[in-house]
């Protein structure tokens, strides 16, 4: 990676890590035992795996929600109860197979993974094809979703009452992490692996700066839409696996609640634009776990369980302002203002301007990545 | 100090990270003159202009307005203290009333007089001879009279000096003529007008300075009269003009060895254009011709598939092809840059790099990306090759002057290693160095063996490297044109209907 480009990625990432630098150092304030970490039969336990666990499924959406909002310049409404639907599916094809044992569990979720793509296909399209508005076309599911979820259950809360599924929501026997943990960073190895093996960044960044222009260039813009849409149903099919494991029951009401607005607010937080054009998944991923972070800071502050919402948004507003091109355009002149006064006196040529940029702020940024 | 300077600029310096875009440049306006602003892409031209209106903090240097020093913080500002800006692309609303624009965002009242105001509006019209009715929708009028009416919006807010960001771009001769007449009245009232164009000739038409400038440097304060327009390019360029005069036309092969690299017949569109055959031989040079709308680009895209094709055989190289979509004429070998840059060539985000590999990477699939390595060895090449002024393959290209973005779409068709090339406006909006090299290129990649049609709204240009013009109006072919002693006067005829 060559230093502009690093430079260019650092900018973007540092508000996500100042922020979790920032609610990091409230937390050791509160208490200098924030990072210790105690063994419960054999896994690990504490504020840090808590926090990697509790965002697990929020982490997953995020991926997908970049790469939608990237192409499509707009926002899966639907992904929570895409989700819903899917893990319903998932658990009666499990209790409908008979026995448990890991391949029932592997084909159930093979089986939810591809209605999640049908969901994605079936948003996808009318957003390609149709040209739907984004957020107007996954309202349709929004809205209908959790009907569907509850009568693919056809009865209240289905149990999923095993040792193997208890252990892909808990711990698996032997291993030191918890297993959502471990889903969680195969899944996002796995994307890894496939952005750097597939074009799509490039294409999903063409099409969302100039659909025009990228078709021009031999791309199909609805394809790459559509391919973005499928890739988030897979996405929620994951989400909604891991968040019905954790929980060993089905609840369609609850599962996924209120999801998918903070899987938008990660991408943003992640420096994203909602957009659309170039994007950073890790900003996204970050974003997540900020946000899980910043709940479980709430709550460690003692603040009460009804009132955290509000505080939330507080936060996330002054995050959001701060993150503001009006704000930065300001701090930017600041900048500029005390660099020339340190420079004053010194000719202004570009290794002066160099080295005030090596001195800019946003340096601290690159040693904490 | 002058006192009949209305503007006066002294050592104006303006630093962006690793560019110094102006450099202690110097600019005085008088009062009723018209001052030309030249230079290349690049030049520093609209920095000083943005400077000048308060969108760019100076780094250094003093303004004054008519001996008062200013120290604008805001365009707001600027236009308060009657400096008057007029841009290439026209900000107005094309959907309310003329008058409205003229007044739109100005009144101190919360609700609008409107007797008023278009009585105010047809007041100015008149006086201007603009010829619109102030309750006419904006959008039913002709470019030339929008043109107009921004300036009447800029000279109602009581302006001094008046700047016209390249404002005879988008019109045709006629209009331009309307526009001329509209600056000379308004000299005679006495506001300074600054002019920034490409085309030297309207210069000459009605400039009386002429201020140079280079790299962000200033080359010289002349008067128009005593400045020979070559002296003017060389000025410019920073080299003497031998260049231009040496372009040599390419000779396509004799008859008996050519090869139909693309030929299609009864080709049509569903953006309107008739059917018509068309064909292009290898190594050589044609063009589309005809007045904007007379279905030019139209043909060109039509070729590319850039509009949905409704009909025609295709073949290539002798062989019968199907061609529906862009990507399958990359496949046949076929390049096309696209006469609108911004809107449909460059991807404004996205690194040089990537605009440059696009198509290629597009061709050669979605699951085979190049490594970076290979990217960069291919940006880097022509990033070399064709000179493009960037500060590093990872800029994003929107942060290039248009010549430099135009070189970049040229390297993007330039790496599939085209056999056909189509070049739609190559030349449009970007300085005569740039162009000059373009011209080159065409040149170049025809003796190599590459087929180009290009197109141009400067007839010149066409003539000189074209071997072939296919002559277009109203959306047909009404005639073609070969031969080594093209003329202007031919073409004009053939459009004009006299047939060849």
């Amino acid at each position: 990676m060559s230093i502009a480009k690093a430079k260019a990625q650092g900018t973007q990432l540092f508000l996500p890590l100042s922020v979790l630098a920032i609610l990091i150092v409230i937390n050791l304030i509160k208490g200098a035992d924030y990072f210790s970490m105690s063994v419960i039969n054999g896994a690990l336990y504490g504020n840090i795996p808590n926090i990697l666990f509790g965002a697990s499924e929020l982490v997953i959406l995020a991926i997908g929600m970049t790469l939608v909002s990237a192409s499509s310049r707009g926002q899966d409404i639907s992904v929570g109860v895409a989700g819903a639907i899917t893990s319903a599916v998932f658990v009666q094809v499990l209790l409908n197979s008979g026995n448990i044992t890991w391949l029932t569990i592997g084909l159930s979720f093979l089986v939810s993974c591809a209605v999640g793509i049908a969901i994605g296909a079936f948003n996808g399209s009318l957003v390609a094809i149709f040209k739907v508005q984004p957020m107007v076309a996954t309202l349709i599911l929004f809205t209908a979703g959790r009907s569907i979820a509850f009568m693919i259950d056809g009865k209240l809360s289905p149990v999923l009452a095993n040792d193997l599924t208890s252990q892909l929501g808990g711990v698996i026997p032997g291993v030191p992490i918890q297993t959502p943990i471990i889903l969680t960073v195969l899944f996002i190895a796995v994307v890894a692996l496939f952005i750097k093996t597939t074009n799509l960044k490039l294409y999903a960044e063409s099409v969302g700066i100039n659909e025009k222009a990228a078709r021009l260039n031999g791309i199909d813009p609805a394809k790459i839409k559509f391919l973005t849409y499928m890739i988030l149903g897979l996405c929620s099919a994951v989400a909604g696996f891991i968040a019905v494991t954790k929980a060993g029951r089905h609840d369609s009401v609850n599962i996924l609640k209120f999801v998918e607005m903070d899987a938008i607010l990660a991408v943003a937080i992640g420096g994203n634009a909602l957009s659309g054009g170039t994007f950073s998944i890790a900003g996204s991923i970050i974003g997540a776990y900020t946000i899980e972070v910043l709940s479980r800071t709430l709550l460690r502050l003692e603040v009460g369980t009804e009132t955290i919402k509000a505080f939330k948004a507080a936060f996330i507003i002054v995050l959001m302002i701060i993150a503001s091109p009006v704000v930065r355009a300001y701090a930017a002149k600041a900048l500029r203002w005390v660099r020339s006064r340190m420079h004053e006196g010194i000719v202004l040529d570009t290794g002066a301007l160099e080295a005030a940029a090596a001195s800019n702020p946003n340096a601290p940024a690159k040693k904490e990545e | 100090m002058r006192s009949e300077n209305v503007l006066e600029m002294q050592g104006i310096c303006k630093a962006f990270p690793g560019v110094k875009a102006l450099q202690n440049v110097d600019f005085a306006l008088r009062k009723g003159e018209i001052h030309a602003l030249m230079g290349e892409n690049g030049a520093g031209k609209s920095t000083l202009v943005k400077v000048m209106t308060g969108v760019y903090e100076k780094d250094a240097g003093h303004i004054a307005i008519e001996g008062k020093p200013v120290h604008f913080k805001s365009p707001q500002e600027a236009q308060n203290s009657g400096i008057g800006t007029v841009y290439q692309e026209i900000t107005l609303c094309p959907n309310l009333t003329v008058a409205e624009n003229m007044f739109i965002g100005r009144g101190r009242y919360a609700f609008v007089q409107w007797k008023q105001m278009n009585a105010r509006a047809t007041k100015l019209l008149q006086s201007l001879g603009i010829p619109v009715r102030p309750t006419q929708e904006l959008a039913s009028c002709s470019l030339a009279v929008q043109q107009m009416i921004a300036i009447a919006r800029a000279i109602d807010m009581d302006c001094k000096i008046l700047i016209l960001d390249e404002p005879t771009s988008s019109l045709d001769e006629d209009e331009v003529n309307k526009l001329f007449a509209l600056m000379r009245e308004l000299k005679s009232r006495g506001v300074g007008i600054i002019f920034i164009t490409h085309f030297l000739d309207q210069v000459y038409e009605i400039s009386d300075r002429i201020t140079v400038l280079r790299n962000g440097e200033l080359i010289g304060e002349y008067e128009a009269s005593s400045l020979p327009q070559f002296e003017l390019i060389s000025k410019m360029m920073g080299k003497a003009l031998s260049d231009v005069a040496t372009i040599k036309k390419h000779e396509p092969p004799a008859t008996g060895q050519r090869v139909a690299v693309y030929e299609a017949a009864a080709l049509s569109s569903d953006a309107g254009v008739r059917p018509f055959d068309f064909s292009i031989q290898k190594g050589e040079v044609n063009g589309f011709i005809g007045l904007l709308g007379s279905g030019r680009s139209e043909s060109a895209r039509a070729i590319f598939a850039a509009d949905k094709p409704t009909g025609g055989d295709i073949k290539m190289n002798g062989t019968s092809v199907k061609i529906r979509a862009p990507l399958h004429a990359m496949k046949q070998g076929i390049g096309y840059l696209p006469e609108d840059r911004k809107g449909d060539g460059i991807i404004a985000e996205l690194s040089v790099r990537d605009n440059i590999i696009l198509a290629l990477q597009v061709m050669k699939g979605f699951f085979k990306p190049f490594s970076r390595k290979q990217a960069e060895a291919f940006s880097n090449q022509f990033i070399q090759s064709l000179n493009i002024k960037t500060p590093s393959a990872n800029t994003p290209i929107k942060a290039l002057s248009g010549g430099n973005q135009q070189k970049v779409i040229l390297a993007r068709w330039l790496l599939t290693k085209p056999e056909y090339l189509i070049l739609d406006e190559p030349t449009r909006g970007i300085d005569i160095g740039t162009k000059v090299e373009i011209q080159k290129l065409v040149l170049k990649l025809a003796e190599d063996g590459v087929s180009v049609t290009f197109i141009s709204s400067e007839i010149e240009e066409m003539l000189r490297t074209c071997s072939r013009l296919i002559v277009m109006k109203d959306r047909q072919i009404v005639g073609e044109l070969s031969g080594m002693n093209l003329t202007q006067s031919d073409v004009m005829h053939v459009i004009a209907g006299g047939g060849v």
